[in-house]
């Protein structure tokens, strides 16, 4: 609490962003930092709550209300209010391995159950806390931490994503050496390609990742465990092993002409963008171009609106989103208080270059697409969809009805499918003897154990596809279990 | 040996907790003439204090009363003329108590005889005193003792006569000592050759009737010292009524621990010239057996035959305030000062009179916190007692009437026939040695030099971490205790797991909780009252207290307990005071450690050293740190039980003190300096990285202020006003540490439930430890979660799962939803004691259609005394209709209310407090207030802060809050810590029966707080005849309070509420009484766990405000509440969201959750479940939790027999009151038709009350308007009772010719009351006290006029009423608010303390010396020079003239322009700040509303002036 009264005297600020138009024309990060300043009065905001809702980190109606990995984010806002930015960051790292992706892509549950959001909008924690790491950075705060005594501890994680790098961070620091496996060429996992680079900047997680190679871990990338090496092997070479292996299983489309050229998997299409774009600025073509294209986005989440983002940013003809839900009410609802997640109406960056551009959001809600048909050649033409009616049953359920008359078809030549996840990929899982449920690991949380001894799981592979910050969170909870595991 | 019946310890009673008080008196001749008369009027003063005695359940038995009286001379030889009695003086008379078994008494007569051979003496002969039990009640006649009187002769014709008395004395003790060995019964009521008690368990009329001697004319004497007790419980006790065999004592010692343990250290160190070879027969020299009082009387018993005169003797005991005292000559001082490195006071409110049969001696405690009074009389007699007008006298035969002062001394020498003055008596004294020689000679002040910086140590972060530092700590105490100055305030209750439920960790020190004082006692106010405190504290051995030498201070002084970092260098190097440091380190086994530390002391103490620095600094990888409070308290006990305690002092060099309550809990175990070491290292490094702005020295310096006014601050809570009584004194229970460790480390401290032994103390501390020592933890410090929830800290009740699922499903109704928080609430973690309990099973369930409906229920349930003020009108209105909408009660809290709020609403809502609050500030509390009440509550304590105030900020003193409390907006607000009319038992007997006059269709309730030895009170306020008393728990809420006292004071509800209802049950009481319980109630299991205790009605604050939106930011005391709750800021009350409905859901809830329990449990009403812990069982989680395995619940589920809740209520003899009687009947032409009635009426002392009926009615029938001036007009003549005309409305004058006793005008609403003296009387008016103390306590509105001198606090809490005087005592004018004083004459010390409104005018010829006299921190001096202030001071005068023709007032008039000139202004400097600011925007054309607002906002947003204490802290 930099101040006590900081919160009547100040509003808060919308966060900088660069310009949705220009910006449409380069992959660079399109938020624009606050200065010093802003963020001091920004921080001056935070009431310093006794029950920080925003440090909670709770499931509300099976969604996340504060923030998961805890952030100690009453204690920071009031250093950066104060200017003490170097206590600051000890505190955020307190929590938080790696505050420059939570920053910069968290959807920021804690945002939404910050107290002072009953009635105002939240303290911008958010922009706060990215800001606290940049400058981290900046001045040359982080540097390596290398353990004084090892243990000689082996553990071998699978999978770099935000659960695996936590997780290596923690037990390296613990004295464990640690190996990262990782089967794309760079380490990061969805950090690397699936956040396009706008959102989050690439040299951000190789610089990460960078440091914590500096800092001891081995990190092996190319290899695919279960094809590059065993099961087996890998049980025999390390003292535990923690399957990290994220929930890419992406669900697919059950519908007519899904067949069609043209139609991605929304996954696919942002990894090869990004890789591309690190390996030779779009230069070897290895990407799906959809200069001059109608594309419409089957999904309604954040990866469709990176999709939205990607497409314009090739230049495309016309971007759509397709979203199953109504659009949501501007304001909470009697079955949405605080401090659950908001489910209000919100505009990201991608709708808002969208606008720009085209003059509209892009977004198409309560519509279902009834089949898709393709040309002569095969490839993608149109699609036909209808409107949706969603209700609530007698035992209050939701459902949703067609309503005639609402049919509508669609041109367009490429469509990417943002459905979501199923669940982890099965055969890795089964090398080890893995048991899964729902194409969940099956491990219980808290204890992370599998029913194989020494293997541990935890992160999307365990919990279902979710936020970075459960990832982070789990990473670091399996640490502890391992090296409670380890040190008996 | 003890001749009482207390019940054994059982469940939680136990008899050390009992508490006395009483009603005193003296009537002697001063010349000596000894008659019957004397005697006969002693006991008939007696009858007439009835009123300051208990009443039991057995109204014929007294809870004690007796005289002491000298040997009547005369009568023993007419009774004993088979015993040769010596000539007068050279026999002794024993008193003697013996069991009704011959055959037992046989044998310690004759050992008593054996006795009094050994020591040289002659057994003259036995006889038994003749009584008559016939009169006394049925519970007294089957403890009455056999009575016997021994006559012993002095063989020599002796000439000393107090070596005669030596003799007798080492006689009784001897006799006392063997018979205790023996387990025998007898009790010596007195034994000396000068003075005899006879008293018993009787009431003051049966003392004559009883003891037929009493009735012999031949019986006399020149002096009855007599005395009627009130204690706090109904057993028989005969030996402890009064008097004692040297002194009668109004009061208590709140010391008593601490003194009892210096009185056995010094007695191996006792060389005496009077007593030689003979010393080792007499101790140990306390009975700790006995009373307080009693205990004191050994003191004082044995100093005066060591050969100290009487008044030396008390004057040691109790001294006058010295160190902070300017009005106190240097003689005094150096005597005073002397004596203080000698022997700490025997602190508390007291009375006492003491004699030696020659000279017969009065004083007060040091602060006047009793009442006594005497009048002198032309024939010689002197009658002194608690109230004025127990003894009948012809006003022209009184020479003066006088009060006895604070700090002064009455004394009578019988034998040169004359009364020595204060001033005579004490600078003889003063005078007897060279003390300011000596003094100057021999005692060292430690320098307070500018702390040097030391290094600060590279591994900081390790140490704090090692010492248990969290990142909250040093952010939210340490720094801030710099930054504001002072300890730091926090707001909302606690509601963390007690340390021994905690999953976490513990301090040891959390283990402790600090007692407060409440009824029996007062707490006091350190900062306005800090002329009676003292924070001075000696190091090195103790000299001889039995003879006076210069050697004997050679000590060091200290300033205050706590040592920087060079003064304990300096003491380390000091060569003339010899040091040893010991090491307080353990690596495996703590126990041995601990001998290791006794062993090393030991051997420093033969070697010469006197100064025993306990450290920890240098703890390392290896040994953790034994906890301080451990170590230093062993070895205090260690040194208590060698003898050897007084030849060092203790000084503890630790990193692990960091809170004023750690600074407590050390000095009072016995520490005697501590410097914490770490703290001021963790300064260094926030200064080196620029978090604090301060440079170290001031740094330092701000601490040691705050962490000493902090521990004063914890002192005055148990009303101990010097730091040097404190020290082990004890003031402290432990709560979850076993037997073992208390009895042989924390010896004589309350731990009623058990818990950990020395294993788990020693693996609390090696995790921590670990902590911070091993390799690859987490070197940052842990957030801390004290008053902040983390995810990973301390458990917290309310946390945001409860607080989210309660609000949610009390806004939707949703009772499925209210089902998930209440079982995330019952079952989350051990938070609570009731936790710990499950439901054994044994009885069978009915079908819930059987139970008690929850329309029935929800009427039991209350919501929590918040003030308007604290909370918003929205919260405090939406509180008030949803209890009424349920038929439930809400609590109107300390701040007043609003009359509006009285009637109807249009929509049928009723937006009053049910009930209404009187606390210490009195804010608002006027008639009508009373009159709408359905329930009065006087509170006692607050749960989140008992034995303190409070004080709202002149920012948070809204125009509006300003209103309905009757102050000034923009003006600071001061509760006082104690109700300033309410210092013990029979004072609160005197306030529940002030407020039953004021409304006699309210319930009086009363509100305690629960702490060990809360049952003896509540049983205490049941026979002061309270209708509800309310035990709440510690974890209660609170607007500000110091953290400090959130956390570590007072116990939780469920300890208190089973002691009070087991000790009520055993007194036979519990039926008069409701029982009601508070604190941290969450959930229906909560309730029926209360029930299940005792409680019949149950209270909810914490709960309430969460449904209606509060999320516990703990930032009531910022004014910055977001929600719109605990705020006055318009703005931010436009945030409120909360509607009564959602506090209608949560309450069914609650009474539908408790129907299903008692379904469960086969309960049909609530009634049937009141105190039945037999369903009760300790829960399986109890069981497992490593920490509460160890806890005894045995005693919190134990179920006396006998009727277990209210049936019968009590008898407040409002019938017998002169009101009701003979004023109601006659004033009824005024109260029906309007017709103004003029009457008259004689009155004495136990006539109290008188005109508060009548008021009552007038405010019934005509509102706050009241009636026109005069209609009612009583004329009273004589010595009026206790609360003259409280609360009288406007529209009534009470016109008492004689005098008034305390609280004269009491709440006064408007009202007018003229106190005049006798026309014959021949005193001087400026001489001649009129009124007690006290007077106009919390008077709002109305006039006054008195025509003579009163005592202590007149006008305390004044907020409105005008009125003169001509003479007042000590502390007038304290915290008052409003109104207008005139003084003609003189006043007392500390004048305008707290003052912070309205005006005093004083004439005084020495404007400087008045001046002097003041205390300056809020007030300024003006002459009375405007036209306006003339006008207003001469009309107040002519008025005072034409009520009671004051020959002041005529003379005044007479030489109007002269004596106007004579006159001092007193104006408080806010106030005045504040009214001209209003005038101003009234000039700039605003109506008076807007003008009040602006100038509010514009004083708000100005910079406040700093008080003295933030500039003191700042110098």
């Amino acid at each position: 609490m930099g101040k006590a009264t900081g919160f009547i005297e100040y509003t808060r600020e919308k966060v900088g962003e660069r310009d949705p138009l220009t910006r449409q024309n380069d992959w660079r990060e399109y938020t624009v930092p606050f200065s010093d300043e802003k963020l001091r009065i920004q921080g001056a905001r935070c009431m310093d709550c006794s029950i920080p809702f925003c440090h909670t980190g709770m499931e509300i109606q099976g969604a996340t209300s504060g923030c998961p990995i805890h952030n100690l984010i009453p204690e920071w806002n009031d250093l950066v209010y104060r200017g003490r930015w170097k206590e600051a960051l000890d505190r955020l790292l307190k929590t938080n391995n790696f505050p420059e992706f939570t920053g910069r892509v968290c959807p920021a549950p804690c945002e939404g159950s910050c107290t002072l959001a009953i009635s105002d909008p939240a303290v911008a924690i958010k922009n706060i806390e990215q800001a606290i790491i940049d400058k981290g950075f900046e001045n040359g705060w982080i540097t390596p931490r290398i353990p004084r005594l090892r243990t000689e501890k082996k553990v071998a994680i699978i999978g770099s994503g935000p659960a695996g790098l936590a997780a290596a961070d923690q037990l390296n620091q613990a004295g464990h050496s640690v190996t990262v496996f990782e089967r794309a060429d760079r380490p990061g996992g969805l950090l690397m390609y699936g956040i396009p680079n706008m959102k989050l900047e690439k040299e951000v997680v190789e610089r990460r990742v960078r440091l914590l190679a500096q800092e001891g871990i081995d990190f092996v990338t190319n290899t695919e465990v279960g094809k590059d090496i065993t099961a087996e092997e890998l049980q025999a070479q390390f003292d535990a092993v923690i399957l990290c292996t994220g929930a890419q299983k992406q669900r697919d489309l059950v519908i007519e002409g899904r067949e069609a050229k043209g139609i991605h998997f929304a996954m696919d299409y942002l990894t090869l963008a990004t890789k591309s774009l690190l390996d030779s600025n779009f230069e070897d073509g290895q990407f799906i171009d959809v200069e001059d294209k109608d594309v419409i986005v089957i999904g309604g989440g954040d990866t469709g609106a990176d999709c939205v983002a990607t497409a314009l940013r090739q230049k495309a003809k016309s971007v759509v989103q397709f979203g199953k839900h109504p659009q949501l009410p501007g304001h909470r609802t009697a079955d949405n208080l605080w401090p659950a997640y908001p489910n209000v109406f919100t505009m990201d960056y991608a709708y808002k270059e969208a606008e720009a551009k085209f003059g509209q959001d892009p977004r198409e809600y309560s519509i279902q697409t009834k089949k898709i048909v393709a040309d002569e050649n095969g490839n993608l033409k149109e699609l036909h969809t209808i409107q949706m009616e969603k209700l609530q049953d007698e035992e209050g359920r939701y459902y949703f009805k067609e309503i005639p008359g609402t049919e509508k078809v669609w041109p367009a030549q490429f469509v990417f499918i943002a459905i979501g996840f199923e669940g982890t990929e099965q055969p890795l899982l089964s090398q080890f003897g893995v048991k899964a449920i729902n194409q969940k690991v099956a491990a219980k949380y808290g204890e992370f154990k599998t029913n194989v001894e020494g293997v541990f799981a935890a992160g999307d592979a365990r919990r279902g596809q979710s936020l970075i910050v459960w990832a982070i969170n789990e990473g670091r909870e399996v640490a502890s279990e391992v090296d409670k595991y380890l040190m008996v | 040996m003890t001749f009482h019946q207390f019940p054994k310890t059982q469940g939680l009673y136990r008899p050390e907790f009992e508490h006395d008080a009483c009603g005193i008196g003296l009537y002697a001749h001063i010349k000596g003439n000894a008659t019957h008369d004397i005697v006969a009027k002693g006991l008939k003063m007696l009858c007439q204090l009835d009123h300051r005695g208990g009443q039991g359940s057995d109204p014929l038995t007294g809870d004690g009363a007796g005289l002491m009286v000298q040997i009547p001379d005369q009568f023993f030889r007419q009774e004993c003329s088979e015993i040769n009695l010596p000539e007068k003086g050279n026999y002794g008379v024993g008193m003697l108590f013996f069991s009704k078994d011959d055959t037992e008494r046989e044998e310690i007569e004759s050992y008593i005889n054996k006795m009094v051979v050994q020591e040289g003496k002659t057994v003259l002969g036995w006889r038994t005193v003749p009584v008559n039990a016939e009169p006394i009640g049925l519970t007294a006649q089957e403890s009455c003792p056999v009575i016997r009187q021994l006559f012993i002769g002095d063989k020599e014709k002796s000439t000393d006569s107090l070596a005669f008395e030596r003799k007798l004395y080492i006689i009784r003790k001897q006799a006392e000592k063997w018979a205790k060995k023996s387990e025998y019964r007898f009790y010596f009521a007195s034994l000396s050759s000068r003075t005899i008690v006879y008293k018993g368990l009787l009431t003051p009329e049966q003392v004559d009737q009883f003891y037929l001697d009493l009735q012999d004319e031949n019986f006399v004497s020149a002096f009855a010292l007599v005395h009627s007790r009130f204690s706090t419980n109904t057993f028989p006790s005969w030996e402890r009524a009064h008097p004692n065999r040297y002194l009668i004592h109004n009061g208590e010692i709140n010391t008593l621990q601490g003194n009892i343990h210096w009185m056995k250290a010094r007695e191996s160190q006792f060389v005496s010239e009077a007593f030689g070879s003979d010393l080792e027969k007499i101790l140990p020299i306390l009975d700790t057996d006995g009373s307080d009082s009693s205990i004191l009387d050994n003191a004082l018993e044995f100093l005066v035959l060591a050969g100290r005169k009487p008044a030396h003797a008390a004057m040691m005991l109790v001294p006058e305030p010295w160190s902070e005292n300017p009005h106190i000559t240097e003689e005094k001082r150096a005597f005073y000062e002397y004596h203080s490195t000698l022997m700490e006071p025997w602190d508390g409110p007291s009375a006492i009179s003491f004699t030696d049969g020659k000279q017969i001696g009065a004083i007060l405690d040091r602060n006047g916190l009793r009442p006594a009074r005497y009048y002198v009389t032309e024939d010689d007699y002197i009658i002194f007692s608690s109230e004025v007008g127990v003894i009948d006298v012809e006003p022209e035969k009184v020479l003066y009437k006088e009060r006895l002062r604070p700090g002064k001394m009455l004394l009578i020498d019988l034998e040169e026939g004359r009364i020595i003055s204060d001033e005579e008596i004490k600078s003889q004294l003063a005078s007897q040695q060279h003390y300011q020689q000596w003094l100057n000679e021999q005692l060292v002040r430690l320098e307070d030099t500018d702390e040097a910086e030391g290094e600060i140590p590279d591994d900081l972060q390790v140490l704090q971490k090692a010492f248990g530092y969290t990142y909250e700590d040093i952010q939210k105490y340490i720094l801030p205790a710099v930054t504001e100055g002072k300890d730091p305030l926090g707001a909302m209750g606690n509601d963390m797991p007690l340390a021994v439920l905690s999953d976490r960790p513990q301090s040891l020190f959390n283990y402790f909780k600090q007692l407060f004082a409440q009824v029996t006692n007062p707490p006091i106010d350190s900062i306005r009252e800090a002329i009676v405190t003292s924070t001075i504290s000696y190091l090195g051995a103790e000299g001889n207290l039995l003879h006076p030498s210069a050697e004997n201070c050679r000590r060091i002084q200290l300033e205050t307990p706590i040592l920087t970092n060079g003064q304990l260098e300096d003491l380390k190097k000091n060569e003339s005071f010899k040091s040893k440091v010991i090491d307080i380190l353990f690596a495996e086994n703590l126990e041995s450690g601990l001998n290791e530390i006794c062993i090393q002391a030991n051997n420093a103490i033969a070697s010469g050293a006197s100064l025993i620095i306990l450290s920890d600094r240098k703890i390392n990888e290896k040994e953790a740190a034994i906890p301080s409070l451990l170590a230093a308290s062993t070895l205090h006990q260690y040194l208590i039980r060698e003898g050897l305690r007084t030849k060092a002092s203790i000084i503890v060099e630790t990193g692990e003190v960091r809170e004023v309550h750690h600074f407590a809990v050390l000095l009072g175990y016995g520490v005697d300096a501590i410097n914490p070491y770490l703290v001021f290292a963790t300064y260094q490094q926030a200064i080196k990285e620029g978090t604090l702005p301060y440079t170290y020295q001031d740094a330092v310096k701000k601490y040691l202020y705050a962490m000493t006014e902090g521990v004063v601050k914890v002192m005055s809570k148990m009303g101990i006003s010097t730091v040097q009584s404190y020290r082990g004194a004890q003031i402290f229970e432990a709560v979850g540490i076993g037997s073992d460790v208390i009895d042989t480390y924390f010896t004589g401290t309350v731990s009623q439930l058990g818990g950990i032994g020395l294993e788990t103390i020693a693996t609390e501390a090696k995790l921590r430890h670990q902590a911070a020592y091993q390799e690859f933890t987490d070197k940052t410090l842990e957030s801390g979660s004290n008053f902040q929830w983390r995810h990973d800290g301390e458990h917290h009740a309310f946390n945001p799962g409860t607080i989210h699922t309660l609000q949610w499903a009390c806004r939707n109704g949703d009772y499925e939803l209210f089902k998930k928080y209440s079982s995330q609430a019952n079952d989350e973690r051990l938070g609570f004691l009731r936790n710990l309990f499950s439901f054994n099973g044994t009885r069978t369930a009915v079908p819930i259609e059987e139970v008690e409906s929850v329309d029935s229920i929800v009427t039991r349930f209350k919501t929590g005394a918040m003030s308007f003020g604290s909370i918003s009108k929205e919260a405090h209105e939406t509180l008030a209709i949803a209890m009424n909408r349920l038929g439930g009660k809400s609590n109107s809290g300390e701040g007043g209310e609003d009359s509006s709020r009285y009637g109807i609403d249009e929509n049928g809502d009723n937006r009053g407090s049910a009930i209404k609050q009187v606390a210490s500030g009195r804010f608002g509390v006027k008639s009508h207030y009373l009159v709408n009440a359905k329930e009065l509550q006087i509170k006692m304590a607050q749960g989140a802060k008992p034995g303190e105030g409070g004080q709202l900020m002149g920012t948070k003193v809204y125009p509006w809050v300003a209103d309905v409390r009757g102050a000034t907006p923009g003006v600071s607000l001061i509760s006082p810590p104690p109700h300033h009319d309410i210092y013990s038992i029979e004072d609160l007997a005197q306030l529940i029966h002030d407020l039953k006059n004021a409304n006699r269709d309210a319930r009086i309730s009363v509100k305690l707080v629960s702490k060990g030895g809360v049952g003896t009170i509540a049983a205490g306020v049941a026979k002061a005849v309270a209708d509800v008393i309310v035990i709440s728990g510690y974890d209660g809420g609170t607007g500000a309070s110091p953290k400090t006292s959130i956390q570590h004071a007072g116990l939780p509800w469920e300890l208190g509420l089973a002691e009070a209802h087991q000790t009520l049950m055993l007194n036979g009481l519990r039926d008069r009484v409701v029982l009601e319980t508070d604190g941290k109630l969450m959930t229906g299991k909560d309730v029926v766990m209360a029930a299940l205790l005792g409680a019949e009605e149950f209270g909810f604050a914490t709960a309430p405000l969460v449904v209606l939106g509060c999320v516990m930011m703990r930032v009531c005391h910022l004014d910055t509440c977001p929600v719109g709750i605990a705020t006055q800021n318009p703005e931010l009350r436009r945030k409120f969201t909360g509607e009564a409905d959602y506090i209608v859901n949560f309450m069914r809830f609650i009474a539908q959750e408790v129907r299903e329990i008692m379904a469960e449990l086969g309960f049909r009403s609530v009634e049937e479940m009141v105190g039945r812990t037999d369903v009760l069982t300790v829960s399986e989680r109890a069981k497992a939790h490593w920490k509460a395995q160890h806890l005894d619940l045995k005693s919190l589920l134990y179920k006396p027999e006998g009727i277990r809740t209210f049936k019968q209520p009590q008898n407040h003899r409002i019938d017998e009151s002169l009101d009701i009687r003979e004023i109601l009947p006659a004033v009824q032409p005024a109260l029906e038709l309007g017709t103004p009635v003029d009457v008259s009426f004689p009155i004495t002392n136990i006539n109290r009350v008188a005109g508060t009926i009548v008021g009552s009615e007038i405010s019934k029938r005509y509102g706050e308007e009241g009636l026109p001036e005069d209609s009612i007009t009583l004329r009273f003549a004589g010595s009026a009772g206790q609360s003259l005309g409280a609360f009288l409305p406007k529209g009534m004058t009470l016109e008492l010719t004689g005098d008034a006793n305390d609280y004269v005008g009491k709440g006064l609403s408007g009202g007018k009351i003229i106190v005049k003296a006798d026309e014959h009387t021949k005193i001087a008016s400026g001489e001649n006290v009129i009124a007690g103390n006290v007077a106009f306590i919390g008077a709002t509105s109305g006039e006054a006029y008195i025509n003579g001198r009163a005592g202590e606090r007149f006008a305390v809490r004044n907020s409105g009423v005008n009125v003169v005087v001509e003479g007042i005592g000590d502390h007038g004018c304290e915290y008052m608010t409003g109104g207008t004083v005139v003084i003609l004459g003189d006043v007392g010390k500390n004048f305008a303390a707290g003052m912070s409104g309205g005006i005093a005018y004083v004439l005084t010829e020495d404007k400087e010396a008045f001046k002097h006299l003041c205390n300056q921190e809020l007030i300024e001096f003006e002459s009375v020079s405007t036209a306006a202030d003339q006008a207003e001071l001469k009309q107040l005068i002519e008025c005072h003239y034409r009520y009671t023709q004051s020959v002041k007032a005529s003379c005044v008039l007479k030489d109007w322009k002269k004596c106007v000139r004579k006159f001092v202004k007193v104006i408080p400097k806010d106030y005045k700040r504040m009214i001209t600011l209003i005038e101003e925007q009234k000039l700039v054309g605003l109506s008076e509303e807007e003008a009040v607002m602006s100038a509010f906002i514009a004083n708000s947003s100005a910079k406040s002036k700093p008080t003295k204490q933030q500039e003191t802290a700042n110098r």
